[in-house]
């Protein structure tokens, strides 16, 4: 960050809880972007993701008891997949952190936190409905939203709708 | 020309044809299913509660597809939701009516391109009577839609298909746009 800038409190508390991750986990975490919207880091490594979301929560100067989101989002360019997941500590510390983590296009996964935080399984259906995200180990991974038959992820950004669907017309 | 205009005699007697009394019995008592899909169902609701209150028509919801004489097809139709409208509309007895409220099951409307979850036009799965514009249509314009199935039922006579009464409500309609002038050249508005 450039010299002079004013950082908000908030920022300043996220980059505090960041600092603890980080010395837990080193090289498996990005650098810290305090920008004033989501300040985030990335988990560089997928397969850490359930430890470091479990550290979050568990942690007694972390505390992030509470899952805001979990979105999903389609690095089409760079044939990646990825979640945001906004976190917070509710009624705790009150400090926020996104973290976003990313996998390969095709054949990638990432580890499920539905059972770090509940609110995460629905979540994670959905990016799976949308993104067609894999995330391994979650314990009822189906469609949330589209029917079970549907084909293709709609949020994808080079999804094609289905000419039909049960003998009916899909496009206009 | 309706059933009471007609006037009734000293002896209280009125001579009418059998198509005219049925058909004032079933228009002055349409049973719509109580259904609704999505902001359209609020205006529907709207227009069934005591403001424009619908039951001065004899028109009022039914909680069963088995009752009613109506579908009111009020908000967007979902691929999901598609197949339950037809298995509702079968399961509703003839002679029915299918009433299509706004532009998301007219046509699919503000969804019509993106929107790969949703029917681009509710009669893509069964037949339409009526065609209520709007996003999402007024109270009035519903009304204007049920007086449409009223005319239609007018049109009806024994051995006569839908599709023939369709074509003669086409025929004979009138343009509101030259009533309602006169109207508010009446009221001198």
């Amino acid at each position: 960050m450039a010299e002079g800038t004013v950082i908000s409190q908030s920022v300043k508390e996220s980059s505090e809880a960041y600092a603890i991750i980080r010395e837990q986990f080193g090289s498996a975490v990005s650098e810290f972007d305090g920008n004033e919207t989501m300040p985030f880091f990335e988990v560089l490594d997928a397969s850490h993701w359930q430890e470091i979301a479990l550290f979050m929560r568990d942690h007694a100067k972390l505390k992030f008891n509470y899952m805001a989101c979990l979105s999903g989002v389609d690095y089409f360019p760079e044939e990646k997949l990825g979640i945001v997941c906004n976190l917070e500590s509710l009624g705790a510390l009150g400090h926020k952190l996104a973290v976003k983590v990313s996998c390969p296009r095709s054949g990638g996964a990432i580890p499920t936190v539905s059972c770090v935080w509940h609110t995460a399984n629905w979540h994670e259906r959905e990016a799976y409905d949308m993104f067609g995200i894999d995330f391994a180990g979650h314990p009822d991974f189906r469609r949330i939203l589209c029917p079970d038959d549907w084909e293709g992820f709609p949020l994808r950004k080079d999804y094609k709708v289905q000419e039909s669907y049960h003998g009916i017309k899909v496009p206009y | 020309m309706g059933l009471l205009d007609a006037g009734i005699t000293k002896h209280n007697v009125l001579v009418t044809s059998v198509d005219n009394v049925l058909n004032w019995a079933r228009l002055s008592s349409i049973w719509p299913m109580g259904f609704g899909l999505a902001c359209c169902a609020i205006e529907m609701m709207a227009t069934n509660a005591s403001n424009y209150d619908l039951e001065r028509f004899g028109i009022f919801p039914r909680s069963s597809p088995r009752q009613s004489d109506l579908m009111i097809v009020a908000g967007t139709v979902t691929m999901k939701m598609a197949e339950r409208v037809v298995r509702l509309y079968e399961q509703m007895p003839e002679p029915r009516y299918v009433l299509s409220m706004g532009s998301c099951s007219n046509c699919g409307g503000p969804y019509w391109e993106h929107g790969y979850h949703v029917l681009k036009g509710v009669d893509r799965v069964i037949p339409v009577d009526v065609y209520v514009p709007g996003c999402p249509p007024r109270p009035e314009a519903l009304i204007g839609g049920l007086m449409k199935i009223q005319e239609l039922i007018r049109m009806e006579q024994i051995g006569l298909s839908r599709a023939d009464a369709l074509k003669k409500l086409a025929e004979k309609s009138v343009d509101p746009q030259a009533v309602i002038a006169e109207e508010r050249k009446a009221v001198g508005a």
